[in-house]
C-alpha cells in the first residue's frame, strides 16, 4: 500500500493508505481528526472542507495520496494553541452561525479561504461563496452575518439576534 | 436593556465551543475497539418477490465476518408502530408487519434485503456486490388514489387493501358541515399538492452495537432525537432485551428535525449483528442510503373547501386528503395526517363546522413519517391558500378576510378537539403590517417592473399545536406511549449541579438555555449547571426531541425537580438558621430569614447536605438530588402572521425571495437568540419546500431525487436575512414557564406565504392563476404563466 506523509496542522502526519482511500478517510480514520465530516458522497455539502496548500478543498473528493507531501489545515488547528477561538471562529459563536454543529468545520474552513481573497466581502459575495456549503439548520442568516463580522465590518443593521 | 444572564438573556451557546474546534462527538466518531462493519444491500426495485438471496461467493470474500438475509431475523420481532389509528367505522388501521431484513418480498427501492459484516466498510461494500439477488417485479404502487381504487396491486398480500385508514373527524359533524355548504353564499375550493420532502439533516445516521458477552449488556450508540424511546421500542419489540441490559446513547447528534425521531431497522441490526458476531458492528450511512432509507416527510394531496355566508364569515371547511405512509408504517406516522394535521384545521380562524378525511395509503415507496412541523404545516398550507383564493374570489383584501374571522377570546374550543388556551392574532398580524411596511410595497413593485420583473407580496397566519403532549389524551388517540418527559436535578456538595434531562439537543441549544431557567430560580451563574443528556444510563426515562416540546415539557420536568430541590434546601437552611422554615426565602444564591439580616449562601447549604455534620438527621436525608416527572395538561399553541415578497423574473420562471417577515406569538421565551435562531432555520426549510425541494419517484416507483445533485436543498444565496419579532407574547397557561415552543413554526409557517406572494406576482403581470402546486420552481412558473401548466 502507498505510504503518504503530510503536514496536518502543523505536524507531520503519515500512514499506509489504499488508493482509493480519501483525504478525508485518512484525515478522521488514520490520524483521528474527526472534526471533519462527511454529509454527503457527491461533494456537494462542503462538511468536508479542509485546506491544502492554502486553498478551500473538498477533502472526499481528494484521494489522500494527492495530498502527498502537502500543508494540510482542518477545523481542528484553527483556534490557538490555549483554546482561544480565532476570529471567525469567535464570530460564529457572537452571531448563533451554528445549531447542530456538523456543518460547522466545512462553513468555517470556507470562510477562512472566502476572507483570504476577499477581506470584505459583500452579503451576495458571502453567499455566493457558500454555494458549496450546505447547512440545514440555520437558514444561513446567522452564518452570512458571522462571515461579515469576522472580516470587520458593522453587521448591527442586519436583523437582531 | 438587554439581560446578561438568566431567562430573557441571550447567552452565548456553551456547546458552540466544541463543535467550533472540531472536537464534537458525533456517533460516527466513535470506534470501538475489534469494530467490523456493515453493508447493507439494498433493493434497486420498488415492488418485487424476493425468490433466492445466494450469499455463498460472497462469505469468502476477504475481510467477511458474517452475512445475514431476512431468514436470520424470522424470529425476530418487526419494526413496531408507535400509533394505533381508528378508522371512521371503529375499525384499527391496517398494520403490516416491518422486517429488519427483506423476506418474501421487497416492497421499496432501499429496503435492505442483506447486510455484509465485515473487516472493513470496502471490504463489506466489495463482497456485497457477489450476493446474487433473484426478484420477480411486480407491479408498483406509487400514485396514492391508483392505490385504494378496485384491484390496484397490494403492497402488502396479507392486507385486505392498499388502505391503511380511513379516517374522518369529526365523524358526528359531518351531516352539519354538508349541510352548511348548502347554504353557504360561497363556496371556495382547492385542490392541491404537499409535496413529498426528506429532512436531510447534514448529519446521516450512523449506529454502533456493542455486546459484552462477560454482562450480557448492549449498547447502541445512535444517531437518535430520543434515546430512551429506541431503548424502549428496539428492546421490548424487536430483540426482546430488557431495558437493564440495554444502553442506548445519542451523542452530538448532526439535525434531526424529525426523521431522527423513529426506530429504524439498521439500529436493530447492528445491536442483534454485535451479538452475533461478538464484536462491535459499526453503520453510516451515505448520502444516497439517507434518500432511501429515512424516513420521508410530507407527501398529502388534498381537496379542501371553505364556505362563507353573505357576510364573508366562515360557515365551514370540508377537507378530503389522501397521506402516503409508503410501504411500511414509520413508528409516529399514522398519527401525522391525523391527529397532528385534523386538530390544527380550524387555524387562527373561528369556523364553526369542520369535518376532515384522511385515507391513508401504501405505496411502494420510502416510509413516510413527522418531518419538522408534522400534519401541522399540511393543515396550514392547505387552509391559508384556500383563504387567500377565497378573497381573491371575493375580491377582497386577504388580510382583511383573515382579520374578521380570527379567534379573538381565549380559550377557544375548536370544532376539531382542541382548546387554544391563548393567543393574540391581531396583535400579531398588527406587528407583521408594521414590519412589512406594506404601504411602500407599491414603491418596491415599480421598482420592481422598471427592470422588466414582477413583485408578489403573500401573507399567513399559523398555528400549532406542540409541547407534545398529555400523556391520557394521547393514549385515547391511539398513541402507544405517554408523553411526559422527566428530569433529574443532581446538586453536588460544592453547589454547582447537574440536570440529567430525557429531551435530547442536536442543534436546539439546550446545554445553554436551561441552566438560564435553573439560574434565576436558585440565583446563581449559569456556568455553575451542567445539562446531561442523550444517554439511558444516565438520565431517568425520557420521551425526547420533537413537536417543539424540550422547554415546555423537558423544562418543566426541570423546573418541577429544581423546585423539590429547593424545597430541601429550605428545610437545610432553616436548621442552619434556626429560623422556621416558612420564613426562609431563597434570593440571589442565598437563604435568608425573612425580615431579618440572618442568612446562608447556597454553597453552605449544598454542602450541609452532603457533610451533615449539623443537620436535622432525624427528619430529612442527606443529599441533595430530585427527580420530576411532568406531563403537560393541553397542547402549547404557539401562532403568529408571516408575509413574504417575491420578484419573479417573468423570461425565466425564477421567483426570487427578496423579503420575509416573521411575528411570532412563542408565550414567554428563555433566550431570544437561541429562538430566531429556530425560527430562522424554520424559514429555510418552508422556503425550501415552497421553492425547490422535492422527492421524486418515477411510475415504476425508482426514487429521482436520491442525491444533493437531484434533490435541491436550499443554498445560501437562495435565501434572504429575515426579519424576525416574537415580541408579542401570549404566555402559555398551563405551564411553569409560560413558554409555547419555537422549532416547527417557521417551516408550518412559511410555504403558503410564498405561494401567496408567488400568485400575486403573477396577478400582476396579467396572468390570473388559481393556484401552483410546490415547489415553484422555474419551469412551473414560465409553464402556468405561458399557458403550458
Amino acid at each position: 500500500m502507498p505510504q503518504v506523509k503530510m503536514t496536518v496542522n502543523g505536524k507531520a502526519a503519515s500512514g499506509e493508505v489504499e488508493g482509493r482511500t480519501l483525504l478525508v478517510q485518512f484525515l478522521r480514520e488514520d490520524q483521528g481528526l474527526t472534526g471533519t465530516h462527511v454529509g454527503c458522497d457527491t461533494s456537494q455539502c462542503g462538511a468536508c472542507v479542509v485546506h491544502v496548500n492554502g486553498e478551500a478543498v473538498k477533502s472526499c473528493t481528494m484521494f489522500a495520496v494527492e495530498a502527498d507531501g502537502a500543508e494540510v489545515a482542518t477545523i481542528e488547528g484553527q483556534a490557538a494553541p490555549d483554546g482561544t477561538l480565532n476570529v471567525i471562529q469567535q464570530a460564529f459563536q457572537d452571531h448563533h452561525g451554528l445549531q447542530c454543529g456538523f456543518c460547522t468545520p466545512g462553513m468555517v474552513m470556507s470562510a477562512a479561504a472566502l476572507l483570504k481573497d476577499n477581506p470584505k466581502p459583500t452579503e451576495a459575495d458571502v453567499r455566493h461563496y457558500l454555494d458549496g456549503n450546505i447547512c440545514r439548520c440555520t437558514g444561513y442568516h446567522n452564518i452570512v452575518k458571522a462571515i461579515m463580522a469576522a472580516s470587520g465590518q458593522d453587521v448591527g443593521a442586519i436583523a437582531a439576534e | 436593556m438587554p439581560k446578561d444572564g438568566g431567562i430573557g438573556a441571550s447567552s452565548k451557546r456553551r456547546e458552540d465551543i466544541r463543535f467550533l474546534t472540531g472536537v464534537g462527538n458525533y456517533t460516527d466518531d466513535i470506534n470501538l475497539r475489534g469494530q467490523a462493519h456493515v453493508f447493507f444491500l439494498r433493493s434497486d426495485v420498488a415492488h418485487g418477490t424476493l425468490s433466492n438471496v445466494d450469499t455463498s461467493a460472497a462469505e469468502s470474500m476477504p475481510g467477511v465476518v458474517k452475512i445475514f438475509t431476512g431468514a436470520d431475523f424470522e424470529a425476530i420481532g418487526g419494526i413496531p408502530c408507535g400509533w394505533q389509528i381508528t378508522d371512521r367505522h371503529g375499525q384499527p388501521m391496517q398494520e403490516p408487519k416491518h422486517p429488519v431484513l427483506a423476506h418474501g418480498k421487497v416492497r421499496h427501492v432501499g429496503e435492505p434485503i442483506a447486510a455484509v459484516v465485515a473487516e472493513t466498510l470496502a471490504q463489506a461494500r466489495d463482497a456485497a456486490e457477489a450476493i446474487v439477488v433473484d426478484i420477480d417485479d411486480l407491479p408498483a404502487v406509487v400514485n396514492m388514489k391508483d392505490a385504494v381504487k378496485e384491484g390496484a396491486t397490494k403492497v402488502h398480500d396479507d392486507l385486505t387493501s392498499n388502505l391503511c385508514y380511513d379516517w374522518g373527524f369529526v365523524e358526528e359533524n359531518k351531516d352539519a358541515v354538508n349541510k352548511a355548504f348548502e347554504e353557504a353564499a360561497h363556496v371556495t375550493t382547492l385542490e392541491l399538492v404537499n409535496n413529498r420532502l426528506v429532512a436531510n439533516p447534514m448529519e446521516p445516521r450512523v449506529a454502533v452495537g456493542d455486546y459484552a458477552r462477560g454482562t450480557g449488556d448492549h449498547t447502541l450508540y445512535t444517531t437518535s432525537q430520543n434515546p430512551h424511546v429506541i431503548r424502549l421500542l428496539m428492546g421490548a419489540f424487536v430483540l426482546g432485551i430488557p431495558e437493564h441490559k440495554l444502553r442506548v446513547v445519542a451523542p452530538d447528534v448532526g439535525g434531526g428535525f424529525g426523521t431522527k425521531i423513529f426506530h429504524y431497522q439498521e439500529e436493530a441490526f447492528c445491536t442483534f449483528a454485535a451479538k452475533a458476531c461478538n464484536r462491535p458492528v459499526k453503520w453510516t450511512s451515505s448520502r444516497t442510503e439517507a434518500f432511501m432509507s429515512d424516513a420521508h416527510g410530507r407527501d398529502h394531496v388534498t381537496k379542501i373547501e371553505l364556505a362563507l355566508d353573505a357576510q364573508n364569515n366562515f360557515m365551514a371547511i370540508r377537507t378530503d386528503t389522501y397521506a402516503n405512509m409508503g410501504a411500511y408504517l414509520s413508528t409516529f406516522a399514522p398519527s401525522v395526517p391525523t391527529w397532528l394535521h385534523g386538530t390544527l384545521m380550524a387555524g387562527n380562524y373561528k369556523t364553526p363546522l369542520i369535518y376532515v378525511n384522511v385515507k391513508a395509503v401504501f405505496t411502494n415507496t420510502v416510509p413516510v413519517d413527522a418531518y419538522r412541523g408534522a400534519g401541522r404545516p399540511e393543515a396550514t398550507y392547505q387552509l391559508e391558500r384556500l383563504v387567500d383564493k377565497a378573497a381573491h374570489e371575493l375580491k377582497i383584501d386577504p388580510i382583511a378576510l383573515r382579520r374578521q374571522n380570527f379567534i379573538t377570546e381565549f380559550p377557544y374550543a375548536t370544532p376539531v378537539a382542541v382548546e387554544y388556551d391563548t393567543g393574540d392574532y391581531i396583535a400579531t398580524m398588527d406587528k407583521l403590517e408594521e414590519m412589512a411596511d406594506h404601504g411602500g410595497f407599491a414603491a418596491r413593485r415599480a421598482a420592481s417592473e422598471a427592470k422588466g420583473k414582477l413583485r408578489g407580496f403573500g401573507v399567513n397566519c399559523y398555528i400549532e399545536a406542540c409541547g407534545i403532549a398529555p400523556s391520557n389524551l394521547v393514549g385515547q388517540l391511539g398513541a402507544r406511549a405517554g408523553l411526559y418527559e422527566s428530569a433529574t436535578v443532581r446538586v453536588n456538595a460544592t453547589g454547582g449541579l447537574v440536570v440529567m434531562t430525557g429531551s435530547h439537543s442536536h442543534g436546539q441549544g439546550h446545554e445553554t438555555a436551561f441552566p438560564q431557567v435553573i439560574a434565576d430560580m436558585i440565583g446563581i451563574p449559569e456556568d455553575m449547571i451542567e445539562i446531561v443528556h442523550g444517554d439511558t444510563a444516565n438520565s431517568p426515562m425520557g420521551m425526547g426531541t420533537y413537536g417543539s416540546r424540550s422547554l415546555a415539557v423537558g423544562g418543566s420536568a426541570m423546573v418541577r425537580a429544581t423546585e423539590k430541590i429547593i424545597a430541601k434546601a429550605k428545610k437545610i437552611a432553616s436548621h442552619l438558621l434556626e429560623a422556621s422554615e416558612g420564613d426562609i426565602e431563597l434570593k440571589d444564591g442565598a437563604f435568608s430569614v425573612a425580615g431579618t439580616d440572618k442568612s446562608v449562601a447556597w454553597g453552605d447549604v449544598t454542602l450541609a447536605a452532603y457533610v451533615p455534620h449539623n443537620y436535622p438527621l432525624e427528619d430529612l436525608e442527606p443529599g441533595l438530588e430530585e427527580t420530576a416527572f411532568y406531563d403537560p395538561s393541553n397542547f402549547t399553541y404557539p401562532s403568529g402572521a408571516y408575509a413574504c415578497e417575491v420578484e419573479l423574473d417573468p423570461e425565466t420562471g425564477h421567483v426570487a425571495i427578496e423579503r420575509f417577515w416573521a411575528a411570532d406569538d412563542f408565550g414567554n421565551i428563555v433566550n431570544p437568540m437561541i429562538v430566531t435562531g429556530q425560527v430562522h432555520g424554520g424559514l429555510a426549510q418552508g422556503i425550501g419546500q415552497a421553492l425547490m425541494e422535492n422527492c421524486a419517484y418515477d411510475s415504476d416507483g425508482q426514487l429521482l431525487s436520491a442525491s444533493y445533485m437531484d434533490y435541491a436543498m436550499p443554498r445560501a444565496s437562495d435565501l434572504p436575512f429575515y426579519d424576525v419579532d416574537h415580541s408579542c407574547q401570549t404566555p402559555c397557561t398551563h405551564n411553569p414557564l409560560g413558554v409555547k415552543g419555537c422549532g416547527e413554526a417557521g417551516a408550518i409557517g412559511s410555504p403558503p406565504a410564498v405561494v401567496n406572494a408567488v400568485l400575486d406576482a403573477m396577478r400582476s403581470g396579467g396572468h390570473d392563476i388559481a393556484h401552483i402546486d410546490m415547489p415553484v420552481t422555474p419551469s412551473r412558473v414560465w409553464n402556468a404563466m405561458n399557458g403550458q401548466g
